[in-house]
């Protein structure tokens, strides 16, 4: 990395901007303002830096419309509203899908469209953190907020979780370096352990790299269980790690004082999926009985954890959530945007701040590349491709404000800092346009002429 | 608009009427003396006309909620509705799902809810929920109890320091009173620990439930604030609480009131919720036994401190609370999914599904406890209805236990059938209590003495100036037992004849008709400036080192409060 100079020639700064990129949402970066563009960013991380300064990178500014000639054209907004509503009115299974990247003041009005004409609303959890949800429905959820983790904890685990990369912050700001109320030496008075079959960069800061074989998750923290309860393992190596290492290590974890076990997609997504956060939940549930633990996801985008939060408080439930019939409806394996779209169910579909284009399945996308897609976003992608209306919008915390919700949970006022590029909107505004011009051409379906009482809540 | 409510038989206990044939006026939203002739008739002729119904403490937005509703989508599915033009569709049973919560309390002629505890540091969630919940207004309660820099200042006995700490975060969090949940005990929980009784100390912070909570009643009456100190003592849910019930009451007994203006609609200087979990006798769960009696013998003696049951229903329900050790105990008692929830230099939360069964005797005892507390506690001005929502059942049940407290036969007759467990009957004097309340008492534990408790001049009575928010029930008084008709009872109160809020009719025959937007209650303390900001000045060092989120950042912004109605305190 070379010698970058301090950058000097700016016009001012504002202080306390939320960064939109990972779950951390760090709320300390200052921004350097000239001429209505940051120019550089103090105290954020190189992936939340790069993302605020080079927003005009791949940036989409004027609203496209796919001519007959299958390219993309520039249109005004009028036209292309009006293209996706008509998409959306004349619609039998929309799918909405996105909201991670966005504001809960944009997914109220999301919602809204979706319980009217009756869509699927779904979240990147879908395809990252779903089955941890999941889990938790399973099993339970034993959390605690990041600066708990600062004041208290003398054990860290990142399981499955190259913080170092993903979310370059997490150990600086709020896990493993910072000095607490009861851990005033930070870093020393910690133990840091990295379970990852990979040596990450994670691994190299920390005291111990529990590198178990891939797949192997369920059955290390199996036999974590069984000698947290006091068994002999009979075998000698457990995935790939001897039975000493397992019986030293659970040691350290019931003489912590305060412990936290964070974890990644590496975790989710191997072989077991939901079964290993079960049994990483019920591990976490056993220490408890010796000292005290708890456990966080490395939620990925800095406002996925606030659509699941959103809709939870709305709907009841967390992420995708069908309103074909007029009520709510949530069944993993069935109302999941991947499985609708494998199916070929969906014939519209919205996509707003994601990218399926780059993280779907290909049987998803190919259903995708014969569907009307409508994206909003603020940069090209490979979705970009795929859509047949695009609706530039703004960046929530830096060219407009709005609440966005932590990995922990703890809501974040995000603020506006510079003014968004003059042919871009917000995108709430945007959704409530959609909204209002789909009202005006499909009166709404599936409602009930009166209200009917569930006699299960009765 | 103006509107006349005719004929109706009115029960306002706030004004002392019980029962009489009279017409209620309203315009504008408030109720007045008079209307002009063009002023629209309501005919509810020999109906019953309550003031809209003031709930004293429950949990109906914030944090702890979503996450129950985020780990249980069965408890969702019971309640799942569809859309309909007016409403938005339901969800969920014990943890109803935001716009539910607004329409279900609507249909129960309720008007205002009490969120009993919003934790500062999240409370921005609170007041996004509290936005999204409509037709009720909800005045949510900062939690102090375990809060560092209060268990400092409670340390020093710097009650100056105090009461300007809690006018600062009632300001930032948007609050509007003072709750103490397990005051030490959550803290204590940071540790995998609980503190036992009240004289016993949070490690390291070195001082004990009883300081703090003296200390902040102290302040709170400072200050005087329209709501007392709202605490939850510490031991919830152990069998053998009682004494330690008891004393929290009684080290209380020397705080003198507040003569301020705004302190002056309450007479009490404490209220203790959810009173049955902390009335247990005996030592574990094989001899546990009802503390009740006791209870209620010191609050029939005792002027200053008032108290709600948190009457438990027989339901599967959902227990959140802020006392997250007790959580942990419950889990390791059942061993279902628990969640539990430390925020930061503040508080903790836990959830856990709890199945209060008939046949269970545990279920029964807690039952006999509540129904004991209602009966034997004389004045019903010092106790209210609640089932502690969610935790000793959901609010939707609140008219069957006006039911069972209208009817003894009704009691009795569960009792005697063995529909419920023995214990209920063995361990508790539930059976041998023939009291039994009518229409006036029960105005009087769902509205009346709610909204007094709360401070509330402007709602729970039917007075000229006060809100229009008024509930009426298809029953004649005149003609109907309610002790030989619980069953009609129940009905009756579930599904409100009218429900009107601020003199807009929310509810028509049981039916949501229109919806309005939710207003958020909170106290605004004056001429605490100088002292607010030399505290936050002294706090701001620990601030900037030991909270993970930015100074700016902390407060709840105007962005979130939905149609705040701010309180002022001179």
């Amino acid at each position: 990395m070379s010698y970058e100079p301090p950058i000097t020639d700016y016009d001012e700064i504002v202080e306390n901007c939320t960064c939109a990129f990972c779950g951390c949402n760090c709320d300390d970066l200052d921004y350097l303002v000239k001429d209505g563009h940051v120019v550089a960013v103090r105290h954020a991380c190189r992936l939340g830096a790069s993302k605020i300064m080079e927003d005009l990178d791949q940036r989409l500014v004027v609203p496209m419309i796919r001519g007959d000639d299958g390219e993309l054209e520039e249109v005004d907004w009028d036209t292309a509203l009006d293209k996706a509503a008509e998409y959306i009115a004349n619609s039998v299974r929309p799918v909405f899908y996105g909201w991670s990247e966005t504001s809960t003041e944009c997914m109220k009005e999301g919602l809204d469209l979706g319980q009217y004409i009756g869509a699927v609303l779904d979240n990147q959890a879908t395809i990252c953190h779903g089955p941890s949800l999941q889990a938790v429905q399973n099993a339970g959820y034993p959390i605690q907020t990041l600066g708990e983790v600062k004041n208290r904890a003398d054990m860290i685990v990142y399981s499955g979780s190259n913080a170092m990369n993903s979310h370059p912050r997490h150990m600086a700001r709020y896990s493993v370096f910072p000095r607490g109320y009861f851990r005033q030496r930070g870093r020393f008075d910690r133990t840091v352990v990295t379970m990852d079959p990979k040596f990450s960069d994670t691994a190299k800061m920390s005291d111990k790299w529990i590198g178990f074989e891939q797949n192997g998750d369920y059955g290390f923290y199996n036999a974590i269980r069984a000698v947290i309860k006091g068994k002999k393992l009979t075998q000698e190596v457990i995935s790939g790690i001897p039975r000493e290492d397992i019986y030293e290590l659970v040691d350290e974890m019931k003489h912590a004082e305060f412990g936290v076990l964070f974890f990644g997609l590496g975790l989710t997504h191997t072989l077991s999926k939901q079964r290993n956060i079960d049994i990483a939940i019920k591990m976490v549930m056993d220490l408890n009985k010796e000292s005290k633990w708890g456990l966080t996801p490395m939620r990925g985008h800095f406002n996925v954890n606030g659509f699941n939060i959103f809709m939870a408080f709305e709907t009841g439930f967390a992420f995708g959530v069908d309103f074909c019939r007029g009520y709510a409806r949530y069944m993993l394996g069935e109302t999941n945007t991947i499985d609708l779209l494998v199916r070929k169910e969906p014939d519209v579909f919205l996509v707003i701040a994601a990218d399926p284009g780059a993280h779907f399945p290909n049987g998803a996308n190919q259903h995708l590349a014969h569907i009307p897609v409508i994206q909003i976003d603020i940069h090209w992608g490979p979705s970009t491709e795929l859509a047949d209306v695009v609706l530039p919008g703004s960046f929530i915390g830096v060219e407009c404000a709005g609440t966005s919700y932590r990995m922990d949970g703890v809501p974040i006022y995000m603020k506006k800092a510079i003014d968004k590029p003059e042919t871009c909107r917000d995108d709430e505004w945007i959704v409530r346009e959609i909204k209002e011009r789909v009202m005006k051409l499909r009166e709404e379906p599936n409602v009930a002429p009166k209200y009917i009482p569930n006699p299960a809540a009765e | 608009m103006e509107y006349i409510l005719k004929n109706g038989i009115v029960y306002d206990p706030a004004n002392e009427v019980n029962g009489e044939k009279k017409d209620v006026y309203f315009k504008d939203g408030k109720i007045v003396e008079d209307v002009s002739s063009a002023a629209k008739v309501i005919d509810v002729t020999d109906k019953i006309v309550m003031p809209a119904g003031v709930d004293t403490h429950a949990h109906i937005a914030g944090p702890k909620l979503v996450l129950g509703r985020l780990y249980r989508p069965e408890d969702s599915r019971r309640g799942v509705t569809q859309k309909t033009k007016v409403e938005r569709g339901e969800s969920g049973f014990s943890i109803p799902s935001c716009p539910t919560t607004g329409y279900r309390y609507s249909r129960m002629g309720y008007g205002t809810v009490c969120e009993a505890a919003m934790p500062p540091l999240e409370a921005k969630h609170t007041h996004e929920e509290i936005g999204i919940i409509p037709n009720i207004d909800v005045n949510p309660l900062t939690l102090f109890g375990n809060n560092w820099i209060v268990m400092e200042l409670a340390k020093e006995g710097d009650i100056d320091g105090l009461a300007a700490f809690i006018s600062a975060w009632l300001k930032i969090t948007k609050g509007y009173g003072v709750k103490i949940v397990n005051p030490c005990g959550s803290e204590a929980w940071g540790w995998g620990m609980n503190v036992h009784g009240y004289n016993d100390s949070a490690p390291y912070f070195d001082v004990s439930s009883k300081e703090v909570v003296r200390a902040l009643a102290k302040a709170n009456e400072k200050l005087g604030l329209p709501h007392s100190i709202h605490i939850h003592p510490n031991d919830l849910g152990h069998p053998g609480n009682t004494p330690t019930t008891l004393e929290t009451l009684d080290s209380l007994k020397d705080i003198v009131k507040s003569t301020k203006k705004s302190a002056s609609v309450r007479d009490q200087t404490v209220h203790c919720c959810h009173m049955h979990f902390h009335s247990y006798s005996g030592t574990n769960w094989r001899n546990a036994g009802s503390g009740a009696p006791e209870v209620a013998k010191f609050m029939n003696h005792c002027k200053y401190a008032t108290g709600d049951v948190g009457q438990v229903t027989f339901d599967e329900t959902t227990t959140m609370t802020a006392d997250a050790p007790m959580e942990y105990d419950l889990y390791r008692l059942s061993g279902l999914k628990w969640v539990n929830a430390d925020i930061e230099c503040e508080t903790a939360a836990g959830i856990i599904p709890c199945i209060y069964s008939k046949k269970a005797p545990v279920s029964a005892l807690q039952w006999g406890i509540g129904m004991e507390l209602f009966l034997l506690i004389d004045n019903p001005w010092q106790i209210n209805l609640t089932t502690d929502h969610p935790n000793a059942g959901p609010f939707t049940r609140y008219p069957r236990i006006i039911s069972w407290l209208m009817s003894a036969p009704k009691r009795n007759q569960m009792i005697e059938s063995h529909e419920i467990h023995k214990w209920a009957e063995k361990r508790t004097m539930v059976a041998s209590i023939d009291r039994e309340y009518d229409f006036y008492d029960i105005a009087t534990i769902t509205r009346a003495a709610n909204a007094k408790i709360h401070g509330f001049h402007d709602r729970g009575n039917l007075s000229v100036g006060s809100n229009a928010d008024i509930a009426v029930y298809d029953i004649n008084p005149n003609d109907f037992d309610p002790s030989k008709n619980p069953d009609a009872v129940e009905r009756a109160f579930s599904r409100a004849k009218y429900t009107i809020k601020d003199g807009q009719i929310m509810v028509k025959d049981g039916e949501i008709v229109s919806t309005k937007p939710s207003h958020v209650i909170w106290s605004n303390v004056k001429g605490m400036e100088e002292q607010e900001k030399d505290i936050i000045d002294k706090v701001m060092p620990f601030f900037k080192q030991y909270y993970s989120v930015k100074w700016e950042n902390y407060k709840v912004h105007d962005h979130f409060l939905s149609n705040p109605i701010r309180v002022d305190v001179e």
